[in-house]
């Protein structure tokens, strides 16, 4: 299944950065494609992208919400919300698993020889703060004199902003390397941040400051694909805590919001506890080996 | 031996995610009504220089 996944991401990333004729045109893609919502974090001023990022246009449409209703538009959101919340609602965090290009990045960063950690779990709720302020508050109401708000969180925190647009536009266009100071070097100093604690720890980005996964965790008891847990055939052996990526302990926690339902504890469970569902209805369960007994067989 | 709840016969289906999909979708549907996927558009055709830390 990870095999499948990985295609699955593979996907996605040319999917969402498929606009290979940006070293000839030294610029972004503007074709309609930008108009679709990327399903992962992926920067639309990316050279390659050809989706436009949730968070950015929240974020962008926020800031100018005052010169919108001044002018008779109703730009506050509707679309990109709408539009986060159909994904939420149907994979939820799958998207971070399965579809985010900056996740699948954390993911090969991780695989680079290294001594491993974990992460602190209390800085899991960072991620909200960042939502609810530096996506939603600041941009909304930190306004400056002629009445426009910031995209706080692309300017000064976004690590997949600096990697997929910030360092390509500077190769791509020399001349916006007069540009850069100090802002510049704050957010290459939070990308390297995270590169380096994603060697040394599984998903530091996902886990601690994405709001985009903050806003799909929302859904993790609602969401129509989902993860289920069989209590009759758990036998707490702990294996689905060893693989879970996110640090999620499955049969403690079955609807974690955390999980990105990446089926790592599926396939490491021996005793068939844990199935993919889709509305309630179980569609797949992995063969039970032969010899392993129910705990509590009904 | 295997529990009642993961029979097809008698699995029950969730209605929750249905009912946020669609309040979502009708939330998309109005934003569309609104034009704002042409506002989106033209934001995303534009590189925005202080976004990615550059400016």
């Amino acid at each position: 299944m990870d095999f499948i996944r990985k295609w699955v991401q593979a996907l996605f990333f040319i999917l969402t950065n498929g606009y290979w004729n940006f070293p000839l045109s030294k610029g972004i893609y503007k074709g309609p494609l930008k108009i679709v919502c990327s399903p992962g974090l992926n920067c639309y001023s990316c050279p390659a992208a050809t989706t436009y990022c949730p968070l950015g246009s929240l974020q962008q449409l926020l800031a100018g919400i005052r010169m919108s209703l001044e002018n008779g538009q109703f730009f506050v959101g509707f679309y990109v919300v709408g539009t986060m919340g159909v994904i939420g609602g149907f994979v939820g965090r799958m998207v971070c698993g399965w579809a985010c290009p900056f996740g699948l990045f954390q993911e090969l960063l991780y695989k680079i020889p290294s001594p491993k950690f974990g992460i602190w779990s209390p800085l899991r709720s960072i991620k909200y703060l960042l939502l609810l302020f530096m996506v939603i508050l600041l941009p909304l109401f930190a306004i400056d004199e002629f009445g426009f708000g910031s995209t706080w969180f692309c300017k000064y925190v976004c690590p997949a902003g600096t990697l997929e647009a910030g360092l390509p536009m500077l190769v791509l266009q020399p001349g916006l390397r007069e540009s850069i100071g100090l802002l510049f070097f704050n957010k290459l100093f939070v990308l390297v941040l995270f590169i380096i604690w994603a060697v040394l720890a599984s998903r530091p980005f996902c886990r601690t400051a994405c709001p985009l996964g903050a806003f799909y965790a929302l859904f993790s008891k609602i969401k129509l694909v989902k993860l289920r847990l069989d209590p009759a055939r758990c036998t707490h052996c702990q294996a689905c805590h060893t693989v879970c990526p996110m640090g999620v302990r499955f049969n403690e926690s079955p609807d974690d919001m955390e999980c990105i339902s990446c089926l790592a504890c599926s396939k490491a469970c021996m005793f068939d506890a844990i199935s993919l569902e889709v509305g309630g209805l179980s569609i797949a369960r992995q063969p039970r080996p032969s010899g392993c007994q129910l705990k509590n067989p009904t | 031996m295997t529990p009642q709840k993961n029979n097809p016969l008698t699995q029950k289906i969730r209605p929750a995610p249905f009912v946020t999909i669609f309040i979502f979708l009708v939330l998309g549907i109005i934003g569309i009504t609104l034009e704002e996927p042409s506002r989106v558009l033209e934001q995303a055709k534009q590189i925005c220089l202080s976004c990615i830390g550059i400016g």
